[in-house]
């Protein structure tokens, strides 16, 4: 072996909270903007009005996962399975995305959804239990929430050949040419679905941009437990490009999305995105991680948070004053009012409903089992 | 209508189903090992690569979870994709995906998205092959909500029953009787109207004394088995089951209701298989008609034996008859 190799091989892994020198990063946790070569120009034509609005995003996603939170302690909803922390990571890389661009989440994108224009509700169904899904995907280009770890790698790569084969790859014309994006954490990277989708679009060049969140946990367990090398790495083994972005910075998340989605449209994909991140709440409203975590740690990622930098580089920059903010926390106080009724008043649907969807043709013991059921139902109106 | 017979293999059956889908609806593509250049291993799609090209006959990556996992992707972007799993043992690593994300993404996208995928796997024993080469994992899949299942048993179903799969809105498993494969019968070609729908069972022989049901490979098997007990004067009523799921339990019934006694036939273990499912309901729908249990005989509960012993435990035409002399025997 060549020294060279040899030493890629030895090459350390970065200590969590260090993301290295590879990473990837516009704005320091401290509100600086800094210069990269490769990826200013992503961000050159940012006005300070989309600055402004990615602060609101940040802002109102942030809102809705402590309402979220707040509404499983209250009852309202069955679990809650925050994003706190990730806020950035989720606004720079679905406001880089185009309409007709297709997302697969996870159950944890909550901030992806709102930024792609669905109803901030549509997050909450599932968790409150009225729905399994419930949203047409299409309708946003927003796939449903998928909660067996790592499988939507799979759907994505073959939405994504579809997409080649319908000829929408490299065309050059911006409203034709489509990619897909599909999101999982630290831990889906050691599934097996996530490997084998790695490996489908890598031998079909399909223009899927693989967003991996390295939140750092999984559940209780650290990313060390899933990967000797830094997980962007995984990449070039399966023989095509990966990247590390701060997943904290807005900017570089948005410029970094920007230029794979590009990668993927022009025919250049698959391409892998790891937006190192943390993860500052607990997997889900079930979870205790002061079992297994050092609060200093916690404490080490606060200085890092997303939205506190976006916020001081606005006000630094005289890009936004007092009286901005003030509104944006006004906004949110009200968006979380509408979010709260919404949840408390989301209907349930009757007991006969449950048979509907589960075949898309007619089905005899799906009509017979409805019938059953009513006539059940109904033996009790009679006896009253 | 001056039909065009042709005697036809059942594999070449299930080939030509393929070509006609894929001619009705260019949205048709399959994917799955081997299956390009080479026609998979039992040569099913043998030509499809050449005529349709690479984008419609995928080769895939030797990744059976990412077979189905893609599909369901390609569904999702308006593609109707045919999956071939090379042989029944190596569905397993494809189940999650199938149990989980296939059978379920219609009901929970509550109807916005479908999943017209069909699975085809090849199924059973009988040819000499090592493990997880012979087996019958129907019950798994007829199990699941969301999914249907279906087992052709002739060409002339295979032509047919296929094509009608690839139509179908809802995701099919498939299950082809890998040892029938170059069974040939003759039937009309250039027929445009399937004799019978998809999920409909099939009375194969008419009989007064026992209903003998089975599916897939251990069809052909029933046949000779009532052919034989016809000699000893005993007339069994066939019926190929065709459709696992949904069970077309009338027609069943109808024909417990005449003969009053039901043997069924699985090559799968018998325990929590087809046949005990098939039993159960027939009980709660025929009990005063029945004049004996309803007899299963069907493979052991044991893990597929090494091929040298399998006719010792695949059903065949004694045990069949065996079957059935227990059930006259009440």
């Amino acid at each position: 072996m060549s020294d060279k190799v040899v030493a890629e091989l030895q090459e350390p892994t970065p200590a969590v909270g260090d993301g290295g020198p590879d990473m990837i990063q516009l704005l320091t946790p401290e509100g600086q903007r800094v210069s990269h070569p490769d990826y200013d120009k992503y961000v050159a034509d940012l006005t300070p009005e989309d600055l402004r609005s990615f602060y609101r995003d940040l802002v109102l996603i942030r809102r809705l996962d402590a309402e979220g939170y707040a509404l499983q302690r209250q009852g309202e909803l069955g679990l809650w399975p925050s994003l706190l922390g990730q806020e950035a990571a989720q606004v720079g890389s679905g406001r880089a995305l185009r309409p007709h661009d297709f997302v697969f989440p996870t159950y944890r994108e909550h901030g992806v959804g709102f930024v792609r224009g669905m109803d901030p509700q549509s997050s909450l169904q599932l968790f409150r239990g009225v729905s399994q899904g419930g949203w047409d995907p299409q309708e946003n280009n927003f796939h449903l929430y998928t909660i067996v770890i790592g499988a939507q790698a799979l759907h994505a790569t073959g939405y994504a050949m579809g997409v080649r084969m319908d000829g929408n790859v490299g065309t050059g014309d911006p409203d034709r040419d489509t990619a897909v994006i599909c999101y999982f954490g630290d831990g889906a990277s050691s599934q097996g679905d996530v490997n084998e989708a790695f490996v489908y679009a890598a031998s079909f060049d399909a223009p899927v941009v693989f967003f991996c969140q390295n939140n750092q946990w999984a559940i209780s367990e650290p990313v060390e437990k899933q990967t000797r090398i830094p997980l962007f790495q995984r990449a070039r083994g399966f023989g095509f490009p990966g990247v590390r972005v701060d997943g904290n910075d807005i900017l570089a998340t948005y410029a970094v999305t920007q230029h794979c989605l590009d990668e993927a449209r022009n025919g250049n994909g698959p391409l892998l995105i790891e937006a190192y991140t943390y993860r500052m709440g607990a997997h889900t409203t079930a979870d205790d991680p002061t079992k297994y975590r050092v609060s200093a740690e916690v404490e080490e990622w606060k200085f890092r948070d997303p939205i506190l930098r976006l916020k001081t580089l606005l006000a630094h920059e005289g890009m936004a004053d007092e009286a901005f903010f003030v509104r944006i926390d006004e906004e949110a106080d009200q968006f979380a009012a509408e979010l709260r009724e919404g949840c408390v008043t989301m209907e349930t649907m009757a007991g006969e409903t449950m048979w509907d969807h589960v075949y898309a043709e007619d089905h005899p013991v799906m009509e017979a089992e409805r019938a059953a059921y009513l006539a059940y139902k109904a033996s009790f109106e009679e006896a009253n | 209508m001056a039909g065009q017979l042709e005697k036809v293999t059942l594999g070449k059956s299930i080939t030509n189903g393929l070509r006609k889908a894929m001619e009705a609806d260019p949205k048709v593509v399959l994917i799955g090992e081997d299956i390009g250049k080479l026609g998979g291993v039992f040569r099913i799609t043998e030509g499809l690569q050449k005529d349709f090209g690479e984008d419609r006959v995928i080769d895939s990556p030797l990744a059976e979870s990412g077979i189905v996992g893609t599909a369901v992707g390609m569904a999702l972007r308006g593609y109707r994709p045919v999956c071939e799993i090379q042989f029944d043992g190596f569905v397993y690593p494809a189940f999650d995906q199938i149990v989980s994300q296939v059978a379920k993404m219609h009901a929970r996208a509550l109807g916005a998205v479908k999943i017209p995928m069909v699975i085809r796997i090849p199924f059973g024993g009988g040819i000499g092959s090592p493990e997880h080469h012979s087996e019958s994992p129907e019950a798994y899949f007829a199990h699941t909500a969301g999914l249907r299942v279906v087992a052709c048993s002739n060409p002339e179903d295979a032509h047919w029953m296929i094509q009608q799969a690839v139509a179908c809105d809802d995701p099919v498993i498939f299950f082809e009787p890998k040892r029938r494969y170059h069974d040939r019968a003759e039937y009309d070609t250039t027929a445009t109207t399937a004799p019978r729908g998809l999920f409909e069972a099939n009375v194969l022989r008419e009989g007064t004394d026992v209903t003998l049901l089975g599916y897939g490979p251990v069809v052909k098997t029933m046949l000779e088995s009532a052919a034989a007990a016809e000699a000893e004067g005993t007339s069994i009523e066939v019926i190929d089951l065709r459709s696992l799921s949904p069970l077309p339990i009338d027609t069943i019934v109808e024909s417990v209701r005449k003969t009053g006694r039901l043997v069924v036939v699985q090559e799968a273990s018998s325990f929590l298989g087809m046949a005990s499912e098939i039993s159960a309901q027939v009980t709660e729908q025929c009990f005063y008609e029945l004049e004996a249990p309803v007899i299963r005989v069907a493979g052991a509960n044991i893990p597929y034996p090494p091929s040298r012993m399998e006719e010792e435990f695949l059903p065949d035409l004694d045990r069949i008859l065996d079957g059935v002399d227990r059930a006259l025997a009440y």
